[in-house]
């Protein structure tokens, strides 16, 4: 609770005193959503270069990166922006399940313990961002409790929120499913990988900015 | 040869044992029982805070207890969708006085749970 405060009180202060040089905008959500493939294109799309690795392997972003200055052009209006990439959110961390990937026992281990401090650490970022970009798996039931912890944490903080229903290129992919999940909050497909929708991504960032 | 059925606990926390206790408390003692292979069945539901420090906490525990590999976590909400306002004022009214005590929030080692599916009508524990 005092966390929450703390976040709002400085959220407050910061919007009356200080210029907003650029907006941090925070891409959360459960492990292998595809935060990294959106930030990846987006930050390629504006700065030329990527944020991240992805892998097919969960856990892949295990710290929490950043990439300054992505400046964002949209219908004759210019946005700057510092992305965060962080790690998913879990409530489950096993090595075992690493190792059916082809891990070998050690990098597993060492991958699970990476993973755990991850979620600590992009739990502990929420604090730090004028805006969300909440993405979940249209693949996946988007009923899940870490799906519904996100969101309720990024509301209690009173943060702008958009969410991205990603991998809308997959045959049992289901936006309308997801919108009915989260009927409070807008909810646009996109798939990171085949590059569908970003023109609607970026319309609906420069409306989340507004709402900062 | 007889199949081994493993023991299975359930226990139920009533509201009244978590209403007046902080933030850490209400997660230790939840963390506690989960430790000890309980399944833990809340009357009401955390937090949206303490569900993220409840992640958090659990992510410590990872790291540090031996074969513990987190939680599964699932909170059972009346539907609200068909009520009308007042009925929604209500309840919002009556939830932010005393806390969401109509939900049931289900916490258990993720050992033993393998999966928690819900959907808006149906909840499924799928034990391991």
């Amino acid at each position: 609770m005092l966390r929450i405060l703390k976040s709002f009180a400085k959220r407050i202060f910061r919007s009356i005193f200080k210029k907003r040089e650029h907006i941090k905008i925070g891409f959360y959500g459960p492990p292998n959503a595809g935060k990294t493939s959106i930030a990846n294109k987006i930050c390629k799309d504006w700065t030329g270069e990527e944020i991240g690795t992805i892998s097919k392997i969960p856990h892949e972003t295990r710290k929490v990166q950043f990439k300054e200055r992505v400046e964002i052009e949209h219908k004759g209006k210019k946005l700057t922006f510092k992305i965060a990439d962080t790690p998913g959110i879990a409530t489950r961390i096993d090595y075992e399940d690493f190792l059916k990937y082809g891990l070998k026992k050690s990098v597993a281990k060492k991958r699970a313990k990476e993973a755990t401090q991850g979620v600590i650490d992009a739990i502990k970022w929420l604090d730090d961002m004028d805006a969300i970009i909440a993405v979940l798996d249209a693949s996946e039931n988007p009923y899940s409790q870490v799906n519904i912890t996100i969101l309720g944490n990024i509301a209690a903080r009173n943060i702008p929120v958009l969410v991205v229903a990603n991998k809308i290129d997959l045959k049992n992919a289901d936006v309308e499913q997801v919108k009915a999940a989260f009927p409070d909050y807008e909810v646009i497909g996109i798939s990171a990988k085949e590059g569908t929708n970003f023109d609607e991504l970026y319309e609906s960032l420069f409306k989340l900015a507004d709402k900062i | 040869m007889k199949k081994k059925i493993g023991e299975l606990s359930l226990q139920v926390i009533p509201f009244s044992e978590l209403s007046d206790l902080g933030i850490s408390e209400r997660v230790k003692k939840v963390l506690s029982l989960v430790l000890d292979n309980k399944i833990a069945i809340i009357q009401g539901r955390l937090r949206a805070e303490e569900e993220a420090r409840l992640i958090e906490d659990t992510m410590v525990l990872v790291d540090r207890v031996k074969n513990f590999k987190g939680i599964e976590l699932a909170v059972i909400e009346p539907d609200m969708k068909g009520a009308g306002i007042f009925a929604k004022a209500k309840q919002a009214i009556a939830n932010s006085l005393v806390g969401n005590n109509n939900a049931l929030t289900v916490v258990g080692p993720a050992s033993i749970i393998k999966e928690i599916k819900r959907n808006p009508k149906k909840i499924e524990l799928m034990i391991k």
